[in-house]
């Protein structure tokens, strides 16, 4: 019997008779992360990263049953050894090893190998099975360093300004939006947010990671605070009234899917920063490589063609069918 | 290269008519004189002569990458350009050189006589000299068609704040047959408007569609009717002893169709007619299946010449006995073409008739014939109207009948291109044909991109195979089809070809078993030759 085994309910371990990511409610849930097609609600009790605890509670509720875990701890779950591993996809973010009978296999959930600033980086952890995801599993996805985005970004709001404009930035709520506060705090000194970034963003605050403050946008917010201002709002606002008070703005969308121009140009954003949280295609590669895996199961992405990437070096690769992203989805994207 | 990349990249991402007007006659303003010229061949469809191709592009991309090619075009059908996925794949640049958007033109040119190891050489270099930005426009100059937002009219309005010159004059200015290569922008602008190129056409006049009733476009007497046809819009010239015959897309026709060259003796110099191509025979246009037949030919065989001859339905007179006549009354223009073309007494110079009729009534009834006669519709054009340049409001529309229409089922989906690329938007419908479905036309228009991105979702969780980058979907989802014309194919499985087919609504309330059969097709298909045939 296989250590995980794919399930309609999502990745399951016989022995441990647990969960990674469920998309149904079970008994035992082991979470990724705390984005909402990893962490789902409605599972009896659930175990994460430490840091993933609060995020947790903020958006299944605090009255869940969750316990936390330090990265590299090891718990017993009926023999079986479970630990949990940086994935540097977001705050808290882990792959998930699991270890019976001297097998490992290990799940990614989400991840990226460039350091951030704010997600524990990633590890690479050696196993006999990876289960990776492929978000962006073709070879056109390959990113610019962080710092050379973050330029970019830096010169966008400057021309903004020049123009009298607003500069708005679409960034996921979790994750991006904090990634960007981050790098963007010394150039710029004063951010406005969208309440679903500005709660997460006093949620981290009072758990004490240094990030900057953000001014929630509410209805009495004066038009006047908006002149050349710098907002952060999630994807979900785009195309909605609440943008109106920003005009005049210039829209910045910041997503790994703006590598691709018609991407870009559907979404009428005015500029696109291919900044993203998950692995481009060398990443993917290399942190294949890294694990030393002589099986690799591709989730959610471009699976097919990175399962059949792999099959041609001779590792035995397999796509499957999970719930997490939505294959190749482009809107309301967490990437 | 890079002021020209940035150009090309501000243009394809805004979506504001302003700022990329601001951008073009800024570049207008600031870039290099050779390089103006060449953006404005460019971005008026005047593509430089190919001198490599797609194929050595996609050959050598593998090479300088190492990747596979069913990977290349995984990659390809997803992003939905070649160019772009090019130079999404190469490797960083290592040897950056500053050259201008001319040179690399130039130096592709002089390929033209190259071996293809020294075409293959020269691109291989130039990628590794070009920034990303760069190398995408790079592609896009040898795969051609730069269709990235701006519209003629756009250019021309640049042009005109930046030159200061009425867009009207501006645009007759830079139409015609001039090399890039050649001149330069400012012996362009600064020609007179008559003179110079004898082959020059006069922009043509484009009509909106009328949406309201005539009615509302006052008393009739004002108003010239003529039908509507469907063929190639064109412009016949005389100047100095020289034929020209233009497309509306601008290119130069005149030796596809010898049935003109007659004109060339008959005609007085200092001629321009505007009118329609059309084949056309026993005093009736043909199906406009049959005027494809000469489409993109260099040679005409005696055969073609016999089944699809060709002749000119002329609509109005532009310039007569060498001065420019376009500011004359429509009336006064009518009047002068007429007496011309009887004059000519020449059968594939035909006048497009007026339509007699004093009533709006009369005329919507009238109307009603419009596919008896070969006809889309009927154009309305006001009497006392001048000739203008480009799409206008006001004098000029175009009243087009009602399309036909077939419920279907969608039953494959590909990616589309450009703004529309990893999503689904190219799909292909059947009718049933007892229990069997059919296939008989594609559509990519006609739906919202909030349809599309639902449409898209759905294919994602319902495709069945996959053949490439075609997924085939499970037959449940309904649609109306328009289109125009509809002619008997044997290239096509369901044995007929429609033309303009696009979506016209989701039939989300529309069961499968309820969309029309093939047999519901061939009785339109009979239709549409009956008519033919008691026009002719």
């Amino acid at each position: 019997m296989n250590v995980l085994q794919f399930t309609d309910k999502g990745i399951w371990c016989p022995a441990g008779d647990f969960y990674i990511d469920p998309w149904k409610p079970v008994q035992r849930a082991v979470i990724t992360h705390a984005h909402s097609d990893h962490a789902r609600w409605g599972s009896a009790h659930y175990l994460c990263q430490k840091e993933t605890v609060p995020l947790l509670q903020l958006r299944l509720g605090a009255d869940i049953s969750v316990q936390g875990m330090d990265y590299g701890e090891m718990l017993s779950i009926n023999g079986v050894r479970v630990s949990l591993h940086p994935a540097g996809h977001i705050i808290g973010s882990a792959q998930v090893r699991v270890e019976q009978n001297g097998e490992v296999w290990v799940a990614s959930g989400d991840y990226k190998l460039e350091q951030d600033g704010i997600s524990a980086p990633f590890e690479p952890v050696r196993c006999h099975t990876f289960i990776t995801e492929s978000t962006f599993g073709l070879p056109v996805y390959r990113w610019q360093p962080q710092q050379q985005i973050i330029t970019d970004i830096n010169r966008w709001i400057y021309e903004n300004q020049q123009a009298g404009k607003a500069s708005v930035l679409l960034a996921y709520s979790l994750g991006k939006a904090q990634r960007l506060l981050h790098s963007l705090q010394d150039t710029v000194p004063h951010f406005l947010a969208h309440g679903a970034i500005a709660n997460v963003n006093e949620l981290l605050r009072n758990n004490g990671y240094p990030l900057p403050l953000v001014e929630r946008i509410t209805p009495e917010t004066p038009k006047s605070a908006f002149k050349n201002a710098v907002v952060m709002a999630p994807p979900s606002a785009d195309d909605t009234v609440w943008m109106r008070r920003f005009q005049p703005y210039s829209l910045g969308v910041c997503s790994g899917w703006m590598q691709v121009r018609g991407n870009m140009r559907r979404r009428n954003a005015d500029a696109g920063f291919a900044l993203s949280d998950h692995a481009d295609w060398k990443g993917l590669l290399s942190a294949v490589d890294a694990t030393g895996a002589e099986q690799v199961y591709a989730t959610h992405g471009f699976s097919s063609v990175f399962a059949r990437y792999l099959q041609e070096k001779g590792i035995a690769a397999k796509e499957v069918t999970t719930a997490y992203g939505e294959e190749e989805i482009i809107t309301n994207t967490e990437s | 290269m890079q002021q020209f990349s940035q150009l090309v990249k501000l243009l394809g991402n805004s979506t504001k008519t302003n700022e990329k007007l601001e951008a073009l006659s800024q570049y207008f303003a600031t870039a290099p004189a050779k390089d103006k010229t060449w953006v404005l061949a460019l971005f008026s469809g005047r593509r430089p002569k190919r001198t490599v191709n797609s194929t050595q592009l996609k050959t050598w991309c593998l090479q300088a990458t190492g990747l596979q090619e069913w990977l290349f075009d995984e990659c390809y059908h997803t992003v939905g350009d070649l160019a772009e996925t090019i130079s999404l794949l190469l490797p960083p640049l290592t040897q950056p050189m500053a050259a201008p958007l001319h040179y690399w033109l130039e130096q592709l040119q002089q390929l033209e006589q190259a071996t293809e190891a020294i075409k293959q050489q020269f691109i291989l270099n130039a990628w590794d000299q070009l920034d990303d930005g760069e190398r995408f426009v790079f592609n896009k100059l040898i795969t051609g068609g730069f269709r990235i937002g701006v519209s003629q009219k756009m250019m021309v309005n640049a042009l005109s704040r930046t030159y200061q010159i009425p867009p009207a004059t501006l645009s007759h200015m830079i139409s015609g047959n001039w090399n890039p290569g050649a001149v330069t922008i400012e012996e362009l602008l600064h020609q007179s408007t008559t003179g110079a190129d004898a082959s020059r056409p006069y922009p043509f006049f484009l009509a909106y569609a009328l949406e309201d009733t005539p009615a509302a476009l006052g008393d009739i007497a004002g108003w010239q009717a003529e039908w509507k046809w469907d063929g190639i819009r064109g412009q016949i010239i005389k100047r100095e002893d020289q034929l020209f015959v233009w497309s509306r897309g601008e290119e130069l026709i005149t030796d596809k169709f010898p049935e003109f060259a007659p004109l060339l003796t008959s005609l007085p110099n200092g001629t321009v007619i505007d009118g329609e191509i059309l084949t056309f025979a026993n005093g009736a246009p043909l199906p406009f299946q049959t005027l494809q037949t000469r489409i993109g030919r260099k040679n005409i065989t005696r055969k073609q010449l016999q089944e699809a001859p060709v002749a000119f339905l002329s609509y109005d007179l532009l310039e007569w006995e060498g001065t420019d006549i376009r500011e004359q009354p429509l009336a006064e223009r009518r009047q002068l073409l007429e007496t011309l073309v009887a004059a000519q007494q020449q059968p594939a110079l035909l006048l497009s008739p007026v339509i007699t009729c004093h009533t709006w009534e009369e005329l919507t009834a009238l109307r009603l014939q419009a596919r008896e006669k070969m006809s889309e519709g009927i154009m309305l054009k006001k009497r006392s109207a001048v000739y203008q340049v480009g799409r206008k409001r006001g004098d000029w529309w175009k009243w087009k009948i009602d399309p036909y229409t077939i419920d279907a089922v969608m039953i494959y989906a590909q990616k589309g291109h450009g703004r529309r690329s990893n999503l689904y938007t190219d799909y292909t419908f059947a009718v049933k044909d007892g229990d069997a479905l059919v296939p008989f036309t594609k559509a990519y228009s006609g739906l919202t991109d909030k349809e599309i991105a639902e449409l898209d979702n759905w294919i994602k969780r319902h495709s069945l195979e996959k053949f490439g980058p075609v997924r085939t979907v499970q037959a449940s989802q309904v649609f109306e089809i328009a289109f125009e014309g509809i002619a008997a194919s044997n290239r096509h499985k369901s044995g007929v070809a429609l033309r303009f087919p696009r979506i016209s609504r989701w039939r989300k309330d529309k069961p499968v078993a309820e969309i029309n059969t093939i047999e519901d097709l061939k009785a339109l298909l009979q239709l549409s030759q009956h008519q033919d045939g008691s026009s002719a």
